[in-house]
């Protein structure tokens, strides 16, 4: 029998560009403190560990999480690392609550991290291995074109991206953790911003950072007498990155993904059951592609949902309140932080991002070439 | 833990050949391909049947990023499958699996590792596993470092020269379809050079490329599909400190108290992840096996050592045995990191 899960706690660090100030072990550990903190519980109460992270060449260490054993405690304890690439955050938190739901652990920490200051995430994303696709500029020219795509395919105008960049934005103001806060950004100076890879600009894209977010998940009895993040659901989908006729603007791993989702969840209608989402949108458009992929609206429908400023805070749909991908993003820990932050909304932790009233939260993470796909959703209520 | 959640078994393991270098991609696609379709037939099942997919590699054996996603190829993953992956050797994505059954939420998970180590220096490869800081920049190779730990171990009185040349004639002699097959005594293994002393060259495991699939189910499941499935009895890990002079490397706690959490009694029969002869006695000595269990029956990772799959080929090779009734109780181990930082032990029994 599967078992209840909730978020007892969630810690993330001060996102910045370098964290010069502390090691790979300092950061993680930076994370850990607070979500124990928050969970008030300590290292004692902890029965295991999984860490996730990007590519290990993104730092230059190999299997990363058997030097911070000690730091992120798991010396004596099972520890687990893994690794979908940039939905691992996401992976890693549904992994630890699998390891609640399957009644194997009443307390279970995950962690996720990147430090892209160690290491150069350009040159990693870069090498080109014999019969591949080089990806050459990065993630923004291999997105591009979806994008292009998506425009064509949806007659979106052409300010729905710079909508998003500015909401997000403003949101990671309000944020006190996120590494972008432009509480003065506005649409012209989004529009006015140099074209990176047409069409998103700089502004519309994502930083890199570095950073770490922990999550603690408990059972039921770990779970009694306080206030949590009830897991209603987790879905994990994936698909090749490459095959004649997919569709790489609207993947069906993340419909199916999403499909799954709604139905554990009893989620019949997600636009007016879900209160909050934390979606992971490294680029701008990829709000309005995800929220089509994830059925909010039919599909060629989501920037209207943008447009209509239903994406902000206090609209019908509040997404990425913390101020999402586009205001933080430490690659690997990124996923975890949507998690971490959808639970803070249903447990009414979010502070000045805070959506009012919030019951239900989304959280998901996406990674590879728009290929694997984790997600969850959490409430107040015991599901 | 939960004792209502279902049990899981082994029904199904395949293997690539254990070969010194093939001429595939480093992302395993090649060698994995005809083995996911062995595998699957093993357990008359086919990859529609397939609820949940969990594989383990390593980026900086295969010397990029990202390898795990092109071994996707390999499955034909289309319409969209249930999938996980840990950069570790692949009895941890078995542990992945074995933990999404125990979940009910899927019945049947299918499990695979690969590793080409041919592509690159593996001992100079796994010093990037060290402190990054302080350690990692001196270059310590991983054969110097399981030297030193072969070295406390003599000093320390707990074996010999000869008892680790023992382990590698038994080893050699073991299997005529291994990597490393030959009929020598430990006298003659003894008078060939060191490599990193007192580490000879039949003391470490051969550079390996090769690659392995365990097919699982829960356990009502799998007896539907085989005769005798190899139900896991007990599954744990524990990882211990990385400073390597916090540790007390002449014996594994972690693998004692895995084994304790696992309920690892009356076994007859070990597969044991030992890349150096020195740690297969350890291994012995920690988990108290006497000369009652046979030990490696494979060759073990002595006899061929593909990286990231090897862990998840000792529980495969320990399954066989119990699913072809040649042992009706045994232990599998695992390892991961610098001189047998993590460890993980999974005990089979006989399910018919």
């Amino acid at each position: 029998m599967k078992q209840r899960a909730a978020v007892l706690g969630v810690g993330q660090t001060h996102h910045r560009s370098k964290r010069l100030d502390v090691t790979m072990a300092g950061l993680c550990r930076e994370a850990v403190d607070r979500a124990l903190e928050d969970a008030g519980l300590s290292f004692a109460d902890i029965d295991a560990v999984v860490l996730g992270k990007a590519p290990d060449l993104f730092e230059g260490v190999m299997m990363p999480e058997l030097v911070l054993a000690d730091a992120i405690g798991a010396t004596g304890k099972p520890l687990l690392r893994v690794h979908t690439a940039g939905s691992v955050g996401g992976s890693t938190a549904n992994v630890a609550a699998s390891l609640v739901h399957g009644g194997v652990h009443a307390r279970v920490l995950a962690v996720a991290f990147e430090k892209q200051s160690e290491s150069n995430a350009m040159w990693a994303l870069s090498i080109m291995p014999p019969f591949h696709m080089p990806v050459g500029a990065g993630a923004g020219g291999y997105f591009a074109p979806h994008v292009r795509s998506y425009i064509r395919r949806s007659g979106a105008p052409d300010h729905i991206g710079a909508l998003v960049a500015v909401k997000d934005r403003r949101n990671g103001a309000r944020n006190p953790y996120a590494h972008l806060r432009q509480a003065d950004i506005t649409l012209e100076s989004v529009q006015a911003s140099a074209m990176l890879w047409d069409p998103i600009r700089y502004d519309e894209t994502c930083p890199s950072s570095d950073g770490a977010c922990a999550i603690v998940l408990g059972d039921e009895r770990a779970a009694a007498g306080r206030t949590v993040a009830w897991l209603h659901a987790t879905a994990m989908r994936t698909e090749p990155t490459t095959f004649a006729g997919r569709d790489q603007v609207n993947p069906q791993a993340g419909r199916d993904a999403a499909a799954a989702l709604w139905r554990q969840a009893g989620i019949t209608d997600p636009l007016s059951q879900v209160d909050a989402a934390e979606i992971y949108v490294p680029f701008s458009w990829f709000e309005p592609m995800w929220l089509e992929n994830l059925g909010f609206v039919e599909e060629g429908q989501g920037w209207k949902l943008t447009e209509a400023g239903e994406t902000e805070l206090g609209g019908r749909l509040p997404v990425n309140p913390s101020g999402g991908v586009l205001s933080s993003n430490p690659i690997g820990a990124s996923g975890m932080l949507r998690f971490g932050e959808a639970a803070m909304q249903v447990m009414g932790r979010a502070g000045d991002h805070q959506v009012d009233g919030a019951r239900i939260a989304l959280g998901h993470a996406y990674g590879g070439g728009s290929q694997y796909f984790s997600m969850w959703v959490v409430g107040a209520e015991k599901p | 833990m939960s004792s209502d959640s279902p049990e899981v078994a082994i029904v199904s393991f395949a293997q690539a050949p254990n070969v010194r270098a093939t001429h595939g991609t480093t992302n395993g696609v090649e060698m994995l391909v005809p083995i996911i379709r062995e595998a699957l037939a093993g357990a008359q099942l086919s990859k529609r049947d397939i609820g949940f997919w969990c594989s383990g590699s390593s980026d900086y054996l295969a010397g990029r990023a990202f390898s795990f996603i092109a071994a996707v190829d390999a499955i034909g993953a289309f319409p969209p499958i249930n999938e996980s992956h840990v950069e570790a050797d692949a009895a941890w994505a078995l542990y992945e699996a074995w933990v999404k059954i125990r979940t009910g939420e899927v019945d049947t998970a299918l499990v695979y590792g690969f590793g080409k180590s041919s592509a690159g220096e593996l001992r100079r490869v796994l010093a990037m596993q060290l402190d990054p800081y302080l350690v990692g920049p001196l270059w310590p190779d991983s054969v110097s470092v399981a030297g030193l730990q072969a070295r406390l171990g003599i000093d320390g009185g707990l074996w010999s020269e000869h008892a680790m040349a023992e382990v590698a004639a038994r080893s050699r002699a073991a299997n005529p379809d291994a990597q490393v097959h030959e009929r020598v005594t430990a006298e003659e293994l003894l008078r060939r050079p060191y490599v990193a002393d007192p580490l000879r060259a039949h003391d470490c495991a051969p550079i390996t490329d090769g690659a392995a699939v365990v097919v699982l189910a829960a356990a009502d499941r799998a007896r539907e599909l085989i005769a005798r499935p190899a139900v896991i009895t007990g599954i744990e890990h524990r990882v211990e400190s990385s400073h390597l002079t916090a540790r007390n490397l002449a014996t594994s706690p972690s693998t004692v108290a895995a084994a304790k959490a696992a309920g690892a009694d009356g076994i007859t029969l070990a597969e044991l992840h030992a890349p150096f002869t020195h740690q297969e006695i350890l291994l012995r000595q920690a988990l108290g096996l006497g000369d009652e269990v046979t030990v490696n029956p494979s060759g073990g990772a002595l006899a061929g050592n593909p990286m990231f799959a090897a862990g998840l080929a000792r529980i495969g090779e320990a399954a066989t045995r119990v699913m072809a009734g040649a042992a009706d109780r045994a232990l599998a181990h695992a390892t991961s990191g610098p001189a047998l930082q993590q460890n993980l032990v999974c005990v089979l029994k006989g399910g018919d």
